[in-house]
Protein backbone atom coordinates (compact mmCIF):
# COMPACT_ATOMS: atom_id res chain seq x y z
CA UNK A 1 0.00 0.00 0.00
CA UNK A 2 1.17 3.44 -0.64
CA UNK A 3 0.70 6.79 0.95
CA UNK A 4 0.61 9.86 -0.87
CA UNK A 5 3.19 12.55 0.15
CA UNK A 6 2.57 16.13 -0.32
CA UNK A 7 5.84 17.94 -1.00
CA UNK A 8 6.35 21.62 -1.13
CA UNK A 9 9.62 23.16 -3.42
CA UNK A 10 10.43 26.35 -1.09
CA UNK A 11 13.63 29.05 -1.53
CA UNK A 12 15.41 29.39 1.50
CA UNK A 13 13.56 32.81 2.31
CA UNK A 14 12.65 33.80 5.78
CA UNK A 15 9.29 33.38 6.73
CA UNK A 16 8.16 30.93 3.32
CA UNK A 17 7.95 27.39 5.54
CA UNK A 18 5.65 29.35 7.76
CA UNK A 19 3.66 30.21 4.92
CA UNK A 20 3.24 27.17 3.82
CA UNK A 21 2.28 25.48 7.01
CA UNK A 22 -0.30 28.44 7.72
CA UNK A 23 -2.18 27.74 4.31
CA UNK A 24 -2.49 23.99 5.45
CA UNK A 25 -3.58 25.27 8.81
CA UNK A 26 -6.58 27.44 7.66
CA UNK A 27 -7.93 24.90 5.44
CA UNK A 28 -7.54 22.38 8.08
CA UNK A 29 -5.30 20.16 6.70
CA UNK A 30 -3.07 18.25 9.65
CA UNK A 31 -0.04 17.48 8.99
CA UNK A 32 1.33 13.83 10.25
CA UNK A 33 4.98 13.63 9.98
CA UNK A 34 7.34 15.70 8.07
CA UNK A 35 10.89 16.54 6.79
CA UNK A 36 12.69 19.20 5.36
CA UNK A 37 15.32 18.22 2.79
CA UNK A 38 17.97 21.73 2.49
CA UNK A 39 20.41 22.74 0.48
CA UNK A 40 21.66 26.72 0.35
CA UNK A 41 19.33 27.84 -2.27
CA UNK A 42 16.14 25.95 -1.86
CA UNK A 43 14.61 23.06 0.63
CA UNK A 44 12.03 20.70 -0.22
CA UNK A 45 9.14 20.02 2.35
CA UNK A 46 8.02 16.05 2.32
CA UNK A 47 5.01 16.16 4.22
CA UNK A 48 2.08 13.25 5.11
CA UNK A 49 -1.10 15.00 6.27
CA UNK A 50 -4.74 14.18 6.40
CA UNK A 51 -5.55 15.29 3.00
CA UNK A 52 -2.96 15.14 0.84
CA UNK A 53 -5.44 15.95 -2.63
CA UNK A 54 -6.92 18.84 -0.57
CA UNK A 55 -3.47 20.12 0.40
CA UNK A 56 -1.75 20.26 -3.16
CA UNK A 57 -4.72 21.79 -4.24
CA UNK A 58 -4.77 24.54 -1.71
CA UNK A 59 -0.77 25.23 -1.92
CA UNK A 60 -1.12 25.65 -5.84
CA UNK A 61 -3.93 28.20 -5.33
CA UNK A 62 -1.73 29.98 -3.26
CA UNK A 63 1.10 30.25 -5.76
CA UNK A 64 3.18 27.28 -4.62
CA UNK A 65 4.62 24.61 -5.91
CA UNK A 66 3.17 21.02 -4.99
CA UNK A 67 2.84 17.48 -5.89
CA UNK A 68 1.95 14.29 -4.77
CA UNK A 69 3.94 11.12 -4.74
CA UNK A 70 3.35 7.40 -3.65
CA UNK A 71 5.59 6.78 -0.03
CA UNK A 72 5.71 3.67 1.95
CA UNK A 73 4.57 4.08 5.50
CA UNK A 74 6.03 1.71 7.51
CA UNK A 75 5.29 0.87 11.45
CA UNK A 76 8.26 -1.02 13.04
CA UNK A 77 9.30 -1.87 16.61
CA UNK A 78 11.08 0.93 18.60
CA UNK A 79 13.82 -1.35 19.21
CA UNK A 80 17.31 -1.66 18.30
CA UNK A 81 18.18 -3.00 15.23
CA UNK A 82 14.56 -3.14 13.63
CA UNK A 83 15.40 -0.73 11.53
CA UNK A 84 18.10 -2.08 10.18
CA UNK A 85 16.37 -5.54 9.93
CA UNK A 86 14.10 -3.44 7.65
CA UNK A 87 16.53 -2.31 5.41
CA UNK A 88 18.45 -5.34 4.98
CA UNK A 89 14.64 -6.89 3.36
CA UNK A 90 15.12 -4.07 1.08
CA UNK A 91 18.62 -4.11 0.14
CA UNK A 92 17.89 -7.94 -0.09
CA UNK A 93 15.00 -6.87 -3.15
CA UNK A 94 17.11 -5.15 -4.75
CA UNK A 95 15.83 -1.49 -4.81
CA UNK A 96 17.58 1.80 -3.75
CA UNK A 97 15.98 4.21 -1.12
CA UNK A 98 15.45 7.69 -2.77
CA UNK A 99 14.85 8.74 1.12
CA UNK A 100 13.45 8.77 4.09
CA UNK A 101 12.75 9.91 7.52
CA UNK A 102 10.84 8.53 10.96
CA UNK A 103 8.18 9.72 13.45
CA UNK A 104 7.74 8.18 16.14
CA UNK A 105 4.19 8.19 17.93
CA UNK A 106 3.90 5.95 20.39
CA UNK A 107 6.29 3.98 22.82
CA UNK A 108 6.13 0.72 21.31
CA UNK A 109 6.43 1.54 18.00
CA UNK A 110 7.98 3.61 15.52
CA UNK A 111 6.98 4.65 11.64
CA UNK A 112 8.95 5.59 8.94
CA UNK A 113 7.85 6.96 5.45
CA UNK A 114 10.01 5.97 2.79
CA UNK A 115 10.68 6.18 -1.15
CA UNK A 116 11.93 3.78 -2.98
CA UNK A 117 13.78 4.16 -6.79
CA UNK A 118 10.96 1.73 -7.98
CA UNK A 119 7.30 2.08 -6.40
CA UNK A 120 5.72 -1.11 -7.78
CA UNK A 121 9.19 -3.79 -6.65
CA UNK A 122 8.98 -1.98 -3.01
CA UNK A 123 5.13 -2.95 -2.16
CA UNK A 124 5.82 -6.36 -3.36
CA UNK A 125 9.51 -6.52 -1.37
CA UNK A 126 7.44 -4.90 1.72
CA UNK A 127 4.42 -7.16 1.48
CA UNK A 128 6.26 -10.89 0.73
CA UNK A 129 8.52 -10.18 3.83
CA UNK A 130 5.37 -9.74 5.92
CA UNK A 131 5.87 -5.61 6.44
CA UNK A 132 3.10 -3.90 7.31
CA UNK A 133 2.50 -0.76 5.29
CA UNK A 134 -0.14 2.04 5.99
CA UNK A 135 -1.92 4.64 4.60
CA UNK A 136 -2.24 8.22 5.82
CA UNK A 137 -5.52 7.70 7.26
CA UNK A 138 -4.28 4.61 9.28
CA UNK A 139 -1.95 7.07 10.62
CA UNK A 140 -4.30 9.44 11.05
CA UNK A 141 -5.93 7.20 13.36
CA UNK A 142 -3.28 6.31 15.64
CA UNK B 1 55.69 58.52 -27.64
CA UNK B 2 53.87 58.63 -30.27
CA UNK B 3 53.52 55.80 -33.14
CA UNK B 4 52.11 57.45 -36.23
CA UNK B 5 53.11 61.52 -35.87
CA UNK B 6 52.21 61.79 -39.11
CA UNK B 7 48.41 60.42 -38.49
CA UNK B 8 48.26 60.67 -34.93
CA UNK B 9 48.72 64.49 -35.33
CA UNK B 10 47.41 66.02 -38.34
CA UNK B 11 45.69 69.79 -38.61
CA UNK B 12 41.96 69.10 -38.45
CA UNK B 13 41.81 70.57 -42.28
CA UNK B 14 43.98 67.74 -43.39
CA UNK B 15 42.31 64.77 -41.74
CA UNK B 16 39.18 66.01 -43.04
CA UNK B 17 40.69 66.10 -46.58
CA UNK B 18 42.32 62.52 -45.93
CA UNK B 19 38.77 60.81 -44.78
CA UNK B 20 37.01 62.74 -47.28
CA UNK B 21 38.97 61.35 -50.24
CA UNK B 22 38.85 57.64 -48.36
CA UNK B 23 35.03 58.12 -47.76
CA UNK B 24 34.81 58.81 -51.72
CA UNK B 25 36.88 55.93 -52.78
CA UNK B 26 34.68 53.55 -50.04
CA UNK B 27 31.68 54.28 -51.31
CA UNK B 28 32.66 53.16 -54.95
CA UNK B 29 34.47 50.37 -53.99
CA UNK B 30 31.19 48.98 -51.78
CA UNK B 31 28.64 50.08 -54.50
CA UNK B 32 30.91 47.82 -56.81
CA UNK B 33 31.72 44.84 -54.49
CA UNK B 34 28.97 44.23 -52.24
CA UNK B 35 25.40 43.80 -53.65
CA UNK B 36 23.56 44.28 -50.30
CA UNK B 37 25.18 48.08 -50.20
CA UNK B 38 24.22 48.32 -54.01
CA UNK B 39 20.93 47.48 -53.72
CA UNK B 40 20.69 49.95 -50.49
CA UNK B 41 21.81 52.56 -52.25
CA UNK B 42 19.88 52.17 -55.22
CA UNK B 43 16.48 51.91 -53.75
CA UNK B 44 17.20 55.32 -52.33
CA UNK B 45 18.43 56.63 -55.42
CA UNK B 46 22.18 57.38 -54.74
CA UNK B 47 24.93 56.70 -57.03
CA UNK B 48 28.22 56.42 -55.54
CA UNK B 49 29.27 60.15 -57.44
CA UNK B 50 26.87 61.35 -55.38
CA UNK B 51 29.04 61.04 -52.43
CA UNK B 52 31.90 63.91 -52.66
CA UNK B 53 32.81 63.94 -48.93
CA UNK B 54 32.26 63.72 -46.18
CA UNK B 55 29.71 66.52 -45.90
CA UNK B 56 27.50 63.62 -47.90
CA UNK B 57 27.96 61.11 -45.38
CA UNK B 58 24.46 61.39 -44.11
CA UNK B 59 22.89 60.38 -47.41
CA UNK B 60 24.30 57.16 -46.77
CA UNK B 61 22.04 54.64 -44.57
CA UNK B 62 23.40 52.92 -41.57
CA UNK B 63 24.18 49.29 -40.83
CA UNK B 64 23.31 47.73 -38.18
CA UNK B 65 24.43 43.95 -36.76
CA UNK B 66 20.89 42.33 -38.29
CA UNK B 67 22.33 43.34 -41.39
CA UNK B 68 25.45 41.35 -40.27
CA UNK B 69 23.55 38.29 -38.98
CA UNK B 70 20.80 38.52 -41.80
CA UNK B 71 23.61 38.49 -44.53
CA UNK B 72 25.40 35.50 -41.86
CA UNK B 73 28.12 34.22 -43.12
CA UNK B 74 29.79 35.85 -45.86
CA UNK B 75 27.01 38.03 -47.06
CA UNK B 76 29.06 41.65 -46.60
CA UNK B 77 32.02 40.49 -47.81
CA UNK B 78 33.47 42.46 -50.74
CA UNK B 79 36.10 40.46 -51.54
CA UNK B 80 36.61 36.72 -52.01
CA UNK B 81 37.47 34.27 -49.73
CA UNK B 82 41.03 33.96 -51.77
CA UNK B 83 41.93 37.18 -50.13
CA UNK B 84 40.24 36.83 -47.02
CA UNK B 85 42.97 35.41 -44.66
CA UNK B 86 41.52 35.50 -41.02
CA UNK B 87 37.61 35.22 -40.24
CA UNK B 88 36.96 36.36 -36.79
CA UNK B 89 33.63 35.91 -34.91
CA UNK B 90 31.68 37.45 -32.16
CA UNK B 91 27.74 36.18 -30.38
CA UNK B 92 25.08 37.99 -31.68
CA UNK B 93 21.23 38.67 -30.34
CA UNK B 94 20.42 35.23 -31.54
CA UNK B 95 21.91 32.24 -31.36
CA UNK B 96 23.66 33.38 -34.55
CA UNK B 97 27.41 34.22 -34.62
CA UNK B 98 28.71 37.86 -36.36
CA UNK B 99 31.20 36.96 -38.86
CA UNK B 100 34.13 39.33 -40.01
CA UNK B 101 36.91 38.93 -42.52
CA UNK B 102 40.12 40.19 -42.88
CA UNK B 103 42.28 40.68 -46.08
CA UNK B 104 46.24 41.03 -45.53
CA UNK B 105 45.63 45.06 -45.88
CA UNK B 106 43.14 45.14 -43.02
CA UNK B 107 45.73 42.89 -40.33
CA UNK B 108 48.25 45.51 -41.51
CA UNK B 109 45.69 48.57 -40.42
CA UNK B 110 44.37 46.31 -37.57
CA UNK B 111 48.32 45.89 -35.98
CA UNK B 112 49.02 49.92 -37.08
CA UNK B 113 45.82 50.86 -35.11
CA UNK B 114 46.69 48.83 -31.92
CA UNK B 115 50.25 49.63 -32.09
CA UNK B 116 49.66 53.43 -31.79
CA UNK B 117 47.16 52.31 -29.08
CA UNK B 118 49.79 50.03 -26.71
CA UNK B 119 52.52 53.59 -27.69
CA UNK B 120 49.70 55.32 -26.12
CA UNK B 121 50.21 52.95 -23.15
CA UNK B 122 54.59 53.75 -23.14
CA UNK B 123 54.66 49.99 -24.62
CA UNK B 124 57.75 49.88 -26.49
CA UNK B 125 59.66 46.91 -28.28
CA UNK B 126 61.82 47.18 -24.66
CA UNK B 127 58.88 45.88 -23.13
CA UNK B 128 57.90 42.19 -21.96
CA UNK B 129 53.87 42.17 -22.53
CA UNK B 130 51.66 39.51 -21.32
CA UNK B 131 48.33 39.22 -23.77
CA UNK B 132 45.74 37.45 -21.15
CA UNK B 133 42.49 38.07 -23.61
CA UNK B 134 41.00 35.18 -24.95
CA UNK B 135 42.88 33.65 -28.19
CA UNK B 136 40.13 32.57 -30.91
CA UNK B 137 37.61 33.67 -32.82
CA UNK B 138 37.28 36.47 -30.10
CA UNK B 139 39.21 39.89 -31.43
CA UNK B 140 40.96 40.23 -28.23
CA UNK B 141 44.24 38.18 -28.49
CA UNK B 142 44.99 38.01 -31.50
CA UNK B 143 44.46 41.95 -32.34
CA UNK B 144 46.56 42.76 -29.07
CA UNK B 145 49.24 40.16 -30.14
CA UNK B 146 49.57 41.56 -33.87
CA UNK B 147 49.73 45.51 -32.43
CA UNK B 148 52.21 44.64 -29.72
CA UNK B 149 54.43 42.25 -32.06
CA UNK B 150 54.31 45.12 -34.63
CA UNK B 151 56.07 47.68 -31.68
CA UNK B 152 58.86 45.31 -31.42
CA UNK B 153 57.85 44.24 -27.37
CA UNK B 154 58.08 40.57 -26.39
CA UNK B 155 54.88 39.06 -26.40
CA UNK B 156 53.47 36.35 -24.43
CA UNK B 157 50.35 35.05 -25.62
CA UNK B 158 48.85 33.93 -22.03
CA UNK B 159 45.34 33.81 -23.34
CA UNK B 160 42.62 33.72 -20.54
CA UNK B 161 42.15 30.94 -17.48
CA UNK B 162 45.10 30.22 -15.81
CA UNK B 163 45.78 32.89 -13.35
CA UNK B 164 48.57 30.97 -11.26
CA UNK B 165 50.64 30.36 -14.63
CA UNK B 166 50.06 34.45 -15.29
CA UNK B 167 51.52 35.80 -11.87
CA UNK B 168 54.08 33.10 -12.00
CA UNK B 169 55.39 34.30 -15.58
CA UNK B 170 54.52 37.79 -15.06
CA UNK B 171 57.51 37.78 -12.38
CA UNK B 172 59.38 35.07 -13.99
CA UNK B 173 59.50 36.91 -17.50
CA UNK B 174 59.81 40.36 -15.67
CA UNK B 175 56.37 41.62 -17.52
CA UNK B 176 56.55 45.06 -18.05
CA UNK B 177 52.77 45.28 -19.67
CA UNK B 178 49.50 43.66 -20.01
CA UNK B 179 46.74 43.72 -21.88
CA UNK B 180 43.07 41.79 -20.53
CA UNK B 181 40.21 43.29 -19.22
CA UNK B 182 40.24 45.42 -16.35
CA UNK B 183 38.07 42.72 -14.19
CA UNK B 184 40.61 40.24 -14.84
CA UNK B 185 43.53 42.61 -13.96
CA UNK B 186 41.43 42.90 -10.75
CA UNK B 187 41.58 39.54 -10.12
CA UNK B 188 45.41 39.14 -11.00
CA UNK B 189 46.21 41.83 -8.29
CA UNK B 190 44.06 40.24 -6.10
CA UNK B 191 45.75 36.82 -6.65
CA UNK B 192 49.10 38.74 -6.52
CA UNK B 193 48.60 40.27 -3.18
CA UNK B 194 47.14 37.03 -1.49
CA UNK B 195 50.48 35.24 -2.40
CA UNK B 196 52.62 38.14 -1.17
CA UNK B 197 53.93 39.05 -4.71
CA UNK B 198 53.21 42.51 -5.19
CA UNK B 199 56.29 43.48 -4.88
CA UNK B 200 58.08 41.57 -7.15
CA UNK B 201 56.31 42.39 -10.55
CA UNK B 202 58.06 44.89 -12.68
CA UNK B 203 55.05 45.89 -14.61
CA UNK B 204 54.36 48.94 -15.64
CA UNK B 205 51.53 49.56 -17.42
CA UNK B 206 47.77 47.64 -18.25
CA UNK B 207 46.17 48.52 -21.65
CA UNK B 208 42.39 47.38 -20.75
CA UNK B 209 39.26 47.17 -22.89
CA UNK B 210 36.69 44.48 -23.60
CA UNK B 211 34.09 45.57 -21.21
CA UNK B 212 33.19 48.94 -19.81
CA UNK B 213 34.88 50.13 -16.58
CA UNK B 214 34.60 52.81 -14.13
CA UNK B 215 36.64 55.58 -12.81
CA UNK B 216 36.38 53.96 -9.38
CA UNK B 217 38.09 50.37 -10.93
CA UNK B 218 40.34 52.90 -13.42
CA UNK B 219 41.71 54.15 -9.61
CA UNK B 220 42.10 50.79 -7.87
CA UNK B 221 44.27 48.96 -10.49
CA UNK B 222 46.43 51.53 -10.78
CA UNK B 223 46.83 51.90 -6.80
CA UNK B 224 46.77 48.12 -6.29
CA UNK B 225 49.45 47.21 -8.76
CA UNK B 226 51.02 51.07 -8.77
CA UNK B 227 51.18 50.52 -12.78
CA UNK B 228 49.54 52.99 -15.74
CA UNK B 229 46.18 51.88 -16.63
CA UNK B 230 44.64 52.44 -20.14
CA UNK B 231 41.24 52.09 -22.16
CA UNK B 232 41.45 50.51 -25.32
CA UNK B 233 37.95 50.02 -26.64
CA UNK B 234 36.92 48.59 -30.33
CA UNK B 235 34.15 45.88 -31.69
CA UNK B 236 34.62 43.14 -33.83
CA UNK B 237 32.64 44.49 -35.99
CA UNK B 238 34.50 47.70 -37.36
CA UNK B 239 38.13 45.42 -36.82
CA UNK B 240 38.36 44.71 -32.56
CA UNK B 241 40.56 46.54 -29.79
CA UNK B 242 42.41 49.08 -31.09
CA UNK B 243 39.83 51.14 -32.68
CA UNK B 244 40.42 54.09 -30.30
CA UNK B 245 42.57 54.18 -27.06
CA UNK B 246 43.14 56.48 -23.87
CA UNK B 247 46.23 58.34 -23.81
CA UNK B 248 48.15 59.49 -20.69
CA UNK B 249 46.07 62.18 -20.03
CA UNK B 250 43.30 60.20 -19.82
CA UNK B 251 40.71 62.78 -21.49
CA UNK B 252 39.00 60.88 -23.65
CA UNK B 253 40.06 57.67 -26.01
CA UNK B 254 41.91 58.55 -29.56
CA UNK B 255 39.92 57.26 -32.66
CA UNK B 256 42.20 56.30 -35.55
CA UNK B 257 39.77 58.09 -37.45
CA UNK B 258 42.14 58.02 -40.67
CA UNK B 259 40.75 54.65 -40.74
CA UNK B 260 37.39 54.89 -38.87
CA UNK B 261 35.44 58.01 -39.02
CA UNK B 262 33.19 58.56 -35.68
CA UNK B 263 29.73 60.07 -35.99
CA UNK B 264 27.81 60.67 -32.86
CA UNK B 265 23.96 60.40 -33.31
CA UNK B 266 20.89 61.52 -31.27
CA UNK B 267 19.16 58.74 -30.21
CA UNK B 268 15.64 59.46 -31.21
CA UNK B 269 16.42 61.01 -34.87
CA UNK B 270 19.47 59.57 -35.63
CA UNK B 271 20.62 62.79 -36.99
CA UNK B 272 24.54 64.23 -36.02
CA UNK B 273 24.96 65.52 -33.04
CA UNK B 274 27.54 68.72 -32.28
CA UNK B 275 30.40 67.82 -30.72
CA UNK B 276 30.24 67.47 -26.95
CA UNK B 277 26.52 65.95 -27.12
CA UNK B 278 26.17 62.24 -26.05
CA UNK B 279 24.59 59.90 -28.16
CA UNK B 280 24.89 56.80 -29.87
CA UNK B 281 28.31 56.32 -31.81
CA UNK B 282 28.66 54.81 -35.43
CA UNK B 283 31.86 53.87 -37.42
CA UNK B 284 32.54 54.17 -40.85
CA UNK B 285 35.49 52.29 -42.32
CA UNK B 286 37.30 54.30 -44.21
CA UNK B 287 40.09 51.59 -45.24
CA UNK B 288 38.88 48.19 -44.69
CA UNK B 289 38.59 45.69 -47.77
CA UNK B 290 37.14 42.62 -45.98
CA UNK B 291 34.22 43.90 -44.68
CA UNK B 292 33.81 47.56 -44.99
CA UNK B 293 31.14 49.60 -43.05
CA UNK B 294 29.14 52.00 -43.37
CA UNK B 295 27.86 54.23 -40.55
CA UNK B 296 27.74 51.35 -38.55
CA UNK B 297 25.60 51.79 -35.44
CA UNK B 298 27.99 50.68 -31.93
CA UNK B 299 24.81 50.77 -29.97
CA UNK B 300 27.24 52.07 -27.45
CA UNK B 301 26.42 55.93 -25.91
CA UNK B 302 29.36 58.73 -26.21
CA UNK B 303 30.26 62.10 -26.67
CA UNK B 304 32.99 63.52 -29.31
CA UNK B 305 35.36 65.74 -28.48
CA UNK B 306 37.83 67.31 -31.63
CA UNK B 307 39.98 69.30 -29.87
CA UNK B 308 43.94 68.76 -30.09
CA UNK B 309 44.90 67.04 -27.00
CA UNK B 310 47.88 67.99 -24.60
CA UNK B 311 49.37 64.55 -25.53
CA UNK B 312 50.04 66.51 -29.31
CA UNK B 313 47.76 63.83 -30.90
CA UNK B 314 45.39 65.96 -33.12
CA UNK B 315 42.92 62.73 -33.28
CA UNK B 316 39.49 63.15 -32.22
CA UNK B 317 38.97 61.45 -28.87
CA UNK B 318 35.47 59.86 -27.52
CA UNK B 319 33.99 60.35 -23.87
CA UNK B 320 34.37 57.30 -21.18
CA UNK B 321 31.21 55.32 -22.52
CA UNK B 322 27.91 56.49 -20.53
CA UNK B 323 25.89 52.88 -21.65
CA UNK B 324 23.87 51.26 -24.12
CA UNK B 325 21.37 51.51 -26.39
CA UNK B 326 20.20 48.17 -26.43
CA UNK B 327 19.91 45.65 -23.71
CA UNK B 328 23.24 44.30 -24.06
CA UNK B 329 25.03 43.11 -21.19
CA UNK B 330 29.57 42.58 -21.05
CA UNK B 331 29.96 39.88 -18.68
CA UNK B 332 33.49 38.47 -18.85
CA UNK B 333 34.09 40.45 -22.10
CA UNK B 334 31.29 38.05 -23.64
CA UNK B 335 28.47 40.11 -25.06
CA UNK B 336 25.57 38.96 -23.77
CA UNK B 337 21.66 39.85 -24.89
CA UNK B 338 19.02 38.71 -22.40
CA UNK B 339 17.29 37.25 -25.69
CA UNK B 340 19.72 34.79 -26.29
CA UNK B 341 18.81 33.67 -22.83
CA UNK B 342 15.06 33.79 -23.71
CA UNK B 343 16.19 31.22 -26.76
CA UNK B 344 18.02 29.01 -24.90
CA UNK B 345 15.16 28.02 -22.38
CA UNK B 346 12.65 27.47 -25.09
CA UNK B 347 14.97 24.37 -25.42
CA UNK B 348 14.39 23.26 -21.95
CA UNK B 349 11.03 21.98 -21.66
CA UNK B 350 10.93 21.93 -17.66
CA UNK B 351 10.74 25.24 -17.41
CA UNK B 352 8.63 28.51 -17.93
CA UNK B 353 9.71 31.35 -20.40
CA UNK B 354 9.99 33.70 -17.15
CA UNK B 355 13.68 34.29 -16.18
CA UNK B 356 15.88 36.95 -14.48
CA UNK B 357 19.37 37.21 -15.10
CA UNK B 358 21.14 38.71 -12.06
CA UNK B 359 24.88 39.81 -13.09
CA UNK B 360 27.42 40.79 -10.53
CA UNK B 361 31.27 41.54 -9.82
CA UNK B 362 32.45 39.30 -6.97
CA UNK B 363 35.89 39.42 -5.96
CA UNK B 364 36.24 41.40 -9.74
CA UNK B 365 35.01 38.09 -11.99
CA UNK B 366 32.05 39.20 -13.27
CA UNK B 367 29.17 36.49 -12.06
CA UNK B 368 26.17 35.73 -13.97
CA UNK B 369 22.64 33.76 -11.96
CA UNK B 370 19.78 33.11 -14.11
CA UNK B 371 16.85 32.60 -12.24
CA UNK B 372 14.27 30.24 -13.74
CA UNK B 373 10.85 28.99 -12.83
CA UNK B 374 10.09 25.17 -13.39
CA UNK B 375 6.20 24.51 -14.91
CA UNK B 376 4.19 23.09 -12.32
CA UNK B 377 4.46 19.70 -13.08
CA UNK B 378 7.97 19.26 -12.80
CA UNK B 379 8.93 20.43 -9.65
CA UNK B 380 9.69 17.50 -7.82
CA UNK B 381 10.22 15.65 -4.30
CA UNK B 382 13.80 14.68 -5.22
CA UNK B 383 16.94 16.49 -4.71
CA UNK B 384 18.80 14.22 -7.37
CA UNK B 385 16.43 15.86 -10.29
CA UNK B 386 16.62 18.90 -9.20
CA UNK B 387 20.04 18.99 -9.34
CA UNK B 388 20.37 17.13 -12.62
CA UNK B 389 17.71 19.94 -13.62
CA UNK B 390 19.91 22.77 -12.27
CA UNK B 391 23.47 21.21 -14.44
CA UNK B 392 20.83 20.62 -18.36
CA UNK B 393 20.18 24.38 -17.58
CA UNK B 394 23.37 25.54 -17.26
CA UNK B 395 24.38 24.03 -19.78
CA UNK B 396 22.00 24.65 -22.77
CA UNK B 397 23.10 28.54 -21.43
CA UNK B 398 26.71 27.93 -21.62
CA UNK B 399 26.48 26.57 -25.15
CA UNK B 400 24.57 29.58 -26.21
CA UNK B 401 26.20 31.91 -25.05
CA UNK B 402 29.68 30.40 -24.38
CA UNK B 403 29.85 31.79 -20.08
CA UNK B 404 29.24 29.62 -17.30
CA UNK B 405 26.17 30.74 -15.43
CA UNK B 406 24.94 29.48 -12.05
CA UNK B 407 21.55 28.69 -12.36
CA UNK B 408 18.92 29.02 -9.33
CA UNK B 409 15.21 27.22 -9.86
CA UNK B 410 12.89 29.11 -7.88
CA UNK B 411 9.22 29.07 -6.88
CA UNK B 412 6.56 29.31 -9.26
CA UNK B 413 5.17 32.59 -10.34
CA UNK B 414 8.03 34.33 -7.94
CA UNK B 415 10.16 35.89 -10.88
CA UNK B 416 7.96 39.48 -11.26
CA UNK B 417 5.65 39.75 -14.50
CA UNK B 418 5.52 42.83 -15.36
CA UNK B 419 3.20 44.87 -17.72
CA UNK B 420 4.60 46.41 -20.84
CA UNK B 421 8.35 45.15 -21.16
CA UNK B 422 9.20 42.90 -18.98
CA UNK B 423 12.48 43.09 -16.59
CA UNK B 424 14.91 40.17 -17.61
CA UNK B 425 17.99 42.17 -15.96
CA UNK B 426 19.43 42.81 -12.23
CA UNK B 427 22.45 44.37 -12.92
CA UNK B 428 25.08 45.06 -9.70
CA UNK B 429 27.79 46.21 -11.18
CA UNK B 430 27.30 49.64 -11.52
CA UNK B 431 29.36 50.06 -14.64
CA UNK B 432 28.18 53.54 -16.09
ZN1 LIG C 1 45.94 62.57 -25.76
Amino acid sequence: MFAKQLTVFIENRAGRLSEVLSVLKENKVNILSMSLADTTEYGLLRLIVDNATLGKEKLIENGFSSLLSDVSIIKIAHTAGSLQTLLKVIDKGGVNIEYMYGLSIESEDAYVVLKASDSEKIDEILNANGVKTLSCEDLAHI
Amino acid sequence: MIWNETKECMSRDQMTALQSARLVKLVDYMYHNVEFYRKKMQAIGLMPGDIKGLEDLTKLPFTTKDDLRDNYPFGLFAVPNSQIVRIHASSGTTGKATVVGYTRHDLDVWAECVARCMTMAGVTKEDVIQIAYGYGLFTGGLGAHDGAQKIGATVVPMSTGNTKKLTTMMIDFGATAIACTPSYLLHISEALAEEGLLDKIKLKSAICGAEPWTEKMHKEIESRLNIKAFDIYGLSEVMGPGVACDCEFHKGLHVCEDHFYPEILDSATLTPVADGEVGELAFTTLTKEGIPLIRYRTKDLTSLDRTPCECGRTSARISRFKGRVDDMLIIRGVNVFPSQIEAALVEVEEVTPHYMMIVDRVNNLDTLEVQVELDQKYYTDEIRVIEALTKKIAHVIQQALGINAKVKIVEPQSLVRSQGKAVHVIDNRKLY
